[in-house]
């Protein structure tokens, strides 16, 4: 096992700006870390929260998640927030030994930090103490171990970093079924029974949405208080309305919508194990898988990520090429969702189907780009894996000034001003704007709730400062304005890929030798983009050798879909569905 | 404003989709109808309209050079042997690892032979991401343009090995010009390059 060179890295020398503020308030309690960022010890780690978001204003906590520092023997839980306003982000961190692992929660303070806790107690094993929820989120309840935990092996486990070494130079075809001796999809550990097995989480829900209590005996029962006509009530996993398989489990009172919580980890395959196993290059087709709709924008997020710690940029047309690939990805994403949110609202298809008609012309410009429609695997570090050729600079141009355009408007006379369209969605699934922050939501999401943060305006990346274009808002919050702003949000894209396509340069697109097993300098990282569904964040931990010693996704759907029950108390349980399609969420980066 | 416009403006923007798959039909009536591969360019064009679908597996829209789906080893049919050196870049970049290479060795000396002894792709395993073929340095691996794999069974007949993988160069040359024409220039190059060094040798 390799050794992290983390320890080998000195603390930071000093603390400027807000993190100096925060060491003068908090004293001995704020100690620099290594790379970048403090270390806040755990007592008043709440306390220094609320300090953080109120009097030094970073009000948006964009991630949560946490390292596994075994060499060290202790976690280490990293928070990025971030001011409404723009700019960096501010970056505290607790740590915990190992065997204690607890470290405070702060739900308290951002709302929004809910899942994600609970992701890393599920991931990473870390409670949070005073976390109103804290069960497990991608697994099940009776699920053996916390697969992030650098100790912890997959079945099927080969060896700790790729490339395995029974691949060459001679590599004898083996099965992974017939490498197991139980020849079976599982590891079980020695002394497991099948029944035996404890499996409470659904027990574990029904409590929470007041179905049973549990009695002093330990035994579950029906509460004697609730005899009203509250119903429990499964939406999904296998149910047409959410889009894959996903669960919502709602208490009803009537038919209003008293509580609802969502249920996930169907489509879990554990990406980020998966990335530390991988070397860095590697990861790049897997992204693609997260958020199926948009490769190419998943791509840009891990190749910018990866370029911070190898502090290398791409050629100008390598740039540009990665614009017009986020920004078509934006209008595939949007048309697909509107496609989507109509058919969610009984509209059978025939909008959808008129709006994938577009994307199909999009995709087939893809193709001819990466070399496939929808797993483009196109970004690279340093640059575009190909060039596109003047004919496909025309065939681009051609989409974007006449048939997107037109496309777009019908789409617009088509639906919005549809009676039954307003009927349905307005002052339907309304979150507030405070509540958008504090539910750390992204995206359209915020910014149809009256909040105008956008990433590529708050903390350009790429060269997106170089465009003119405007971040769509709207302020009603409700589903009619996530639909709005999904289109506003396809005018603005045009509108940058109408310059892009005219500016691009001739040259190179790659910057130096194109490798496939680079060495990334140690370190830490967190790389954002302004993905279509939200804030796509990467945190990458380096320790020097070819593979990422720590690999996290921030996923834009995932974190949404915390604001979910608050957006849908008061409903009726034909709105969840309608709430739901106007998150618009992909269950390949819900669940990862 | 009167209330069922919208919804009215809506149905007119069926209408016209719906009017229009018509229209497309007169006008390729005297062409042998629309289902002719030589219209798909324009069926499937940035000026369609009307029915955008494709009858597959009548049909198939063309693929781009770039197209990549479960690679292929090329065979050199002029110097009548494989391309591949089995050095093995191809399995350490492959990102699910699912190439398998046995290198080759002399029988005699027992020292590495630069040919495979054998080469398994597994194509239940492989995402098609074409890094073997991108980072292959004697362009020995590439990616295939067949895409139609299906199986009765997801064993054997998915385990790609030596013969199965091997595709003459002429193949590779028909679905890939670009890339060919940029290997052949690649290679006079070099020629070049060697026939000027013997050239200078005598003289120095």
């Amino acid at each position: 096992m390799t050794t992290p060179t983390k320890t080998k890295a000195a603390p930071l020398a000093e603390l400027k700006g807000d993190l100096a503020v925060l060491k003068e308030k908090f004293g001995d309690a704020v100690q620099p870390a290594e790379y970048e960022g403090v270390v806040i010890a755990n007592d008043v780690l709440v306390e220094a929260a609320r300090f953080i978001r109120d009097e030094l204003g970073y009000r948006y906590l964009s991630s949560v998640t946490a390292v596994d520092y075994i060499q060290e023997g202790y976690f280490e839980v990293v928070y990025h927030a971030y001011r409404l306003e723009g700019g960096g982000p501010l970056v505290f961190k607790a740590r915990t030994p190992r065997d204690v692992a607890t470290v405070p929660s702060l739900v308290s303070v951002w709302p929004g930090a809910d899942f994600q806790e609970r992701e890393a107690w599920d991931l990473m094993g870390i409670r949070f103490a005073g976390h109103p929820n804290l069960k497990r989120i991608l697994l099940w309840e009776g699920f053996h171990g916390h697969p992030l935990r650098k100790d912890w092996k997959e079945p099927y486990y080969e060896e700790e970093h790729k490339p395995f070494s029974s691949r060459w130079p001679s590599g004898h075809h083996v099965r992974a079924e017939d490498r197991v001796f139980w020849h079976d999809n599982v590891q079980y550990p020695l002394d497991w029974d099948p029944d035996q097995v404890e499996d409470t989480s659904d027990e574990l829900l029904y409590i929470g949405m007041g179905q049973f209590a549990r009695a002093e005996t330990g035994e579950l029962v029906e509460p004697k208080s609730l005899r009203t006509e509250r119903l429990v009530v499964n939406m999904g996993p296998q149910h047409p309305s959410t889009h894959g398989v996903f669960r919502m489990v709602v208490t009803l009172d009537g038919e209003t919508i008293v509580r609802l919580e969502p249920v996930m980890g169907y489509l879990h395959r554990n990406h980020e194990k998966i990335g530390e196993r991988n070397m860095y290059l590697q990861n790049m087709p897997y992204t693609d898988r997260l958020d199926y709709i948009c490769s190419m924008s998943n791509n840009l997020g891990y190749a910018i990520a990866v370029e911070k710690l190898l502090g290398i940029k791409p050629p100008e047309r390598a740039e540009y090429l990665r614009v017009i690939m986020a920004e078509f990805t934006r209008i595939v994403n949007h048309l697909w969702a509107i496609g989507f949110l109509l058919n969610d609202l009984g509209a059978f298809f025939t909008p959808a189907l008129y709006a994938i008609e577009e994307r199909e012309l999009i995709l087939d410009l893809f193709e001819e780009a990466s070399g496939s429609r929808m797993m483009c695997n196109y970004m690279r570090f340093g640059g575009v894996a190909h060039d596109v050729s003047d004919d496909w600079i025309a065939r681009a141009k051609e989409l974007v000034y006449n048939r997107l355009p037109r496309a777009i408007e019908e789409l617009d006379r088509y639906l919005t001003h549809n009676e039954l369209i307003k009927a349905r969605c307005q002052g339907v699934g309304v979150l507030p704007p405070d509540l958008a922050v504090a539910y750390s939501t992204a995206g359209p999401v915020l910014r149809a709730s009256g909040v105008p943060y956008d990433v590529r305006r708050a903390e350009p990346y790429s060269i997106y400062d170089r465009f003119d274009f405007d971040v769509a808002v709207r302020y009603n919050g409700d589903v009619y304005d996530r639909y709005l702003i999904r289109i506003d949000e396809m005018w603005q894209s045009l509108r940058i890929l109408r310059q892009a396509l005219d500016q691009i340069p001739k040259g190179e697109i790659q910057a130096g030798k194109k490798q496939y097993m680079i060495r990334v300098p140690a370190g830490q990282a967190y790389g954002r983009v302004e993905n279509p569904k939200g804030e796509l964040g990467f945190y990458i931990v380096s320790d020097g050798s070819p593979n990422p010693y720590r690999y996290h996704i921030r996923a834009p759907s995932f974190i949404n879909l915390t604001a979910l029950n608050e957006m849908c108390k008061g409903h009726k349980v034909a709105d969840v569905v309608v709430i739901l399609g106007s998150i618009d969420i992909v269950l390949g980066e819900v669940d990862r | 404003m009167i209330y069922g416009l919208g919804i009215l403006k809506g149905l007119g923007v069926t209408l016209k989709h719906f009017i229009y798959s018509y229209i497309e039909d007169v006008r390729y009536l005297f062409e042998g109808g629309r289902y002719q591969p030589r219209h798909l360019p324009a069926r499937q064009g940035p000026r369609a309209r009307g029915v955008f679908t494709v009858q597959y597996p009548k049909e198939k829209l063309p693929l781009p050079e770039n197209f990549r789906y479960i690679p292929f080893l090329v065979y050199d049919t002029q110097e009548n042997k494989i391309k591949c050196t089995s050095c093995g870049i191809c399995a350490k970049v492959c990102p699910p690892q699912c190439i398998w290479i046995v290198r080759g060795t002399d029988p005699q000396t027992g020292r590495p032979r630069p040919e495979p002894e054998a080469f398994y792709i597994d194509a239940t395993i492989c995402m098609s991401c074409g890094f073997c073929a991108e980072f292959c340095p004697f362009d020995a691996i590439k990616m295939d343009h067949d895409y139609e794999l299906s199986a009765y069974e997801r064993y054997e007949s998915l385990l790609f090995d030596l013969p199965r993988l091997l595709k003459p160069d002429t193949y590779h040359a028909q679905i890939h010009p670009s890339d060919w024409a940029r290997e052949l220039a690649e290679k006079e190059a070099e020629k070049a390059k060697k026939k000027e060094k013997a050239a200078a040798q005598p003289s120095a």
